[in-house]
């Protein structure tokens, strides 16, 4: 609890200071390459022929994901608080490039721990994290996945905490993660509601992300709370219903305590946590960021599910119709907005956030396509 | 008097640290477990603690992240935890503290998991990752069932902090040794001194037991010079699963010298 309430106060300090967010914003701008467009899906409309779909980009962003803004921010914030080292975890490895990344260009070792069931899913990841510089340590616990990771960075940060932040990738884990991890991530809302504002001349009828920790549906829906946009955050529904086929936290899960945060959490009757099974690493992850539970109860934003055959068939309707190869965290968005377009009228707009590019799930991809859904 | 505060007073009177175990239960089996704590008892143990084993055990190191997979894998639950405790209880007096995450406890509800572990015999309870700034609403729940609440302190916990921790607690306030995970280390920190009389000036006279990293009897014989109590915990796992099947002689012998260093004048 003291290095948190440190945490707590240092980033109450530096978020407000002019030097430290001018400081942030240049390297988003001139490092990340902010700010990411907002692009009309104009073919992938016309296949669902009804409300029209955009795209805000962030798998523009320098390193392939929203994650940046987020590893940007707390290892600038790290560099601030006199920390001579980061270790982050990764699922994707997404958080895991962009913070080893961000350690490299602000100058800090970096260590990042990855379940080893998703280093060989996701082996390029692992290559790009070393050749950053970063240190990469397979997790061969419980589920070996980013929940494992979690655990063991937990236990390091906890171990050497005079010397090192801790940088969470997502909008989870104990405060103030939550709520820091939000304010870095809503960049993207920011932005995104501002060039969307130009392109259809008003607020979409319906802004749609998906949710694992829910780093990047917190950053874009946190431009729209106080709205009147229907906010749709979209988990990993699997292979099944069934308990480890998904993560699907709000309709399979029950309030609970894991990684020092109370949320919705996917758990056995005994309350001991369950595996869980997504075709995409970045939303295999048992429980869901406290704020989601928050705005999931006060019923702000609805919640859906995508199976990873509807998720696959939207990353290859996005390569074939749109140009882009999207990460299969995003195709799961990409998946329930083209449910939602093909049920609204051409007058209504739907705004994906199209949180990453799919590079690292080409050879994924390939295994569900040739050998039927994991 | 609760059986926790008897023990120290208990100790105390004869000029020595309380000697605190600590084992997973159902790990490898419930048998086992009883096994084990009989052969604590024999050795001298104060108190008991207990671990329920969870699926994410962040505040454990190696050894004590093995053990609880392997009470998971036999199948236990809060409910095998409560029969082994029940059956621990009609053998022995040692004092039994309940040792869980926070999430088996609020999955069968706080008051409910509560009533049932007093039941069976518990005497207290500590739970690893509820910190006092978060406990307020469930320490009355414990209280109310009878149970003494444990919390932990660390060398980073500000004055305030160890404060609020000692208010919430009875029987004993935990002193974690250092920042980090359980398991055996080497040597104790050098500042561990000043962290014990940073938290004997906020207990208002609560005993204080130090764990985390104790692992042989020259470490207990420090801590034992410094506190009231000493806790050993994954030393002794470690040396159930070395030795298999001979795993009460093993953790006797090693806790009969850990209880024997925690004597004051055993120079």
């Amino acid at each position: 609890m003291g290095p948190l309430s440190e945490l707590e106060r240092a980033f109450a300090k530096w978020g407000r200071d002019r030097r430290f967010r001018a400081e942030l914003d240049e390297l988003l701008r001139n490092y990340a390459g902010r700010p990411t467009p907002v692009t009309f899906a104009r073919r992938l409309t016309g296949w669902c022929g009804g409300a029209r779909i955009a795209f805000k980009r962030e798998d523009l962003l320098h390193t392939g994901a929203h994650k940046l803004n987020n590893a940007l921010g707390q290892v600038l914030l790290a560099k601030k608080m006199r920390k001579t080292r980061v270790v982050a975890e990764t699922g994707a490895g997404q958080h895991g490039v962009a913070t080893a990344a961000a350690a490299a260009k602000i100058g800090i070792p970096c260590r990042v721990y990855m379940g080893v069931t998703d280093m060989a899913r996701q082996a390029p990841n692992v290559s790009r994290m070393r050749l950053l510089g970063a240190e990469v340590v397979g997790v061969d616990a419980g589920s070996k996945t980013l929940k494992d990771a979690i655990n063991e960075a937990m236990r390091d940060w906890t171990e050497n905490v005079a010397t090192t932040h801790y940088v969470l990738g997502s909008a989870l884990g104990p405060h103030p993660y939550p709520s820091m991890v939000r304010a870095f991530q809503s960049v993207i809302g920011r932005e995104a509601r501002a060039q969307f504002r130009k392109l259809a001349g008003r607020d979409p009828r319906a802004a749609v992300a998906c949710v694992g920790g829910g780093s990047n549906a917190i950053g874009l829906f946190s431009a729209y709370l106080s709205s009147r946009v229907a906010l749709y955050g979209v988990e990993a529904g699997g292979r099944g219903g069934g308990p480890g086929e998904h993560a699907a936290r709000f309709s399979g899960g029950a309030a609970g305590v894991l990684h020092g945060t109370r949320t919705m959490l996917l758990q056995d009757e005994a309350g001991q946590v369950l595996p869980t099974h997504s075709v995409s690493a970045g939303l295999d992850y048992p429980a869901v960021g406290p704020e989601h539970a928050d705005l999931h109860d006060r019923g702000r934003v609805t919640y859906a599910k995508v199976s990873d055959t509807e998720a696959l068939d939207a990353f290859a309707l996005v390569c074939e119709l749109e140009g882009i190869l999207p990460a299969l965290e995003s195709a799961h968005a990409v998946a329930f907005a083209a449910k939602l377009a093909r049920k609204w009228p051409r007058s209504a707009w739907i705004l994906v956030n199209l949180s990453g590019r799919g590079d690292k799930d080409l050879d994924e991809y390939l295994r569900a396509r040739d050998g039927g859904a994991s | 008097m609760t059986r926790i505060a008897d023990a120290f007073v208990q100790a105390r009177s004869q000029g020595r640290a309380a000697f605190i175990a600590y084992i997973t239960a159902g790990d490898p089996s419930p048998d086992a477990t009883v096994g084990l704590a009989r052969a604590l008892a024999r050795a001298g143990t104060d108190v008991l603690e207990l671990g329920v084993p969870f699926s994410d055990p962040i505040a454990d190191g190696p050894v004590l992240q093995r053990s609880a997979s392997r009470a998971l894998a036999a199948g236990t639950t809060l409910d095998t935890v409560f029969g082994i405790a029940r059956r621990i209880r009609e053998e022995t007096e040692m004092a039994l503290v309940l040792f869980s995450y926070l999430n088996p406890i609020l999955r069968r509800g706080t008051a409910r998991a509560a009533r049932s572990a007093r039941d069976a015999g518990f005497d207290g309870v500590l739970v690893t990752d509820l910190p006092p700034e978060e406990a307020s609403w469930a320490q009355p729940h414990f209280r109310d069932a009878g149970l003494d609440t444990v919390f932990l302190v660390s060398p980073t916990s500000p004055p305030s902090r160890m404060a609020e921790a000692a208010k919430l607690s009875s029987g004993f306030l935990y002193v974690v040794s250092r920042s980090g995970t359980t398991g055996a280390r080497q040597a104790l920190p050098r500042d561990l001194p000043r962290t014990v009389r940073r938290a004997r000036r906020e207990a208002r006279g609560l005993p204080i037991a130090i764990g985390f990293g104790i692992a042989t009897p020259e470490a207990a014989r420090r801590a034992a010079s410094l506190a009231d109590g000493v806790v050993v915990g994954s030393a002794l796992v470690r040396a159930a699963e070395q030795a298999g099947d001979r795993r009460e002689e093993a953790v006797e012998r090693l806790a009969r010298s850990l209880a024997l260093a925690c004597r004051r004048n055993s120079q």
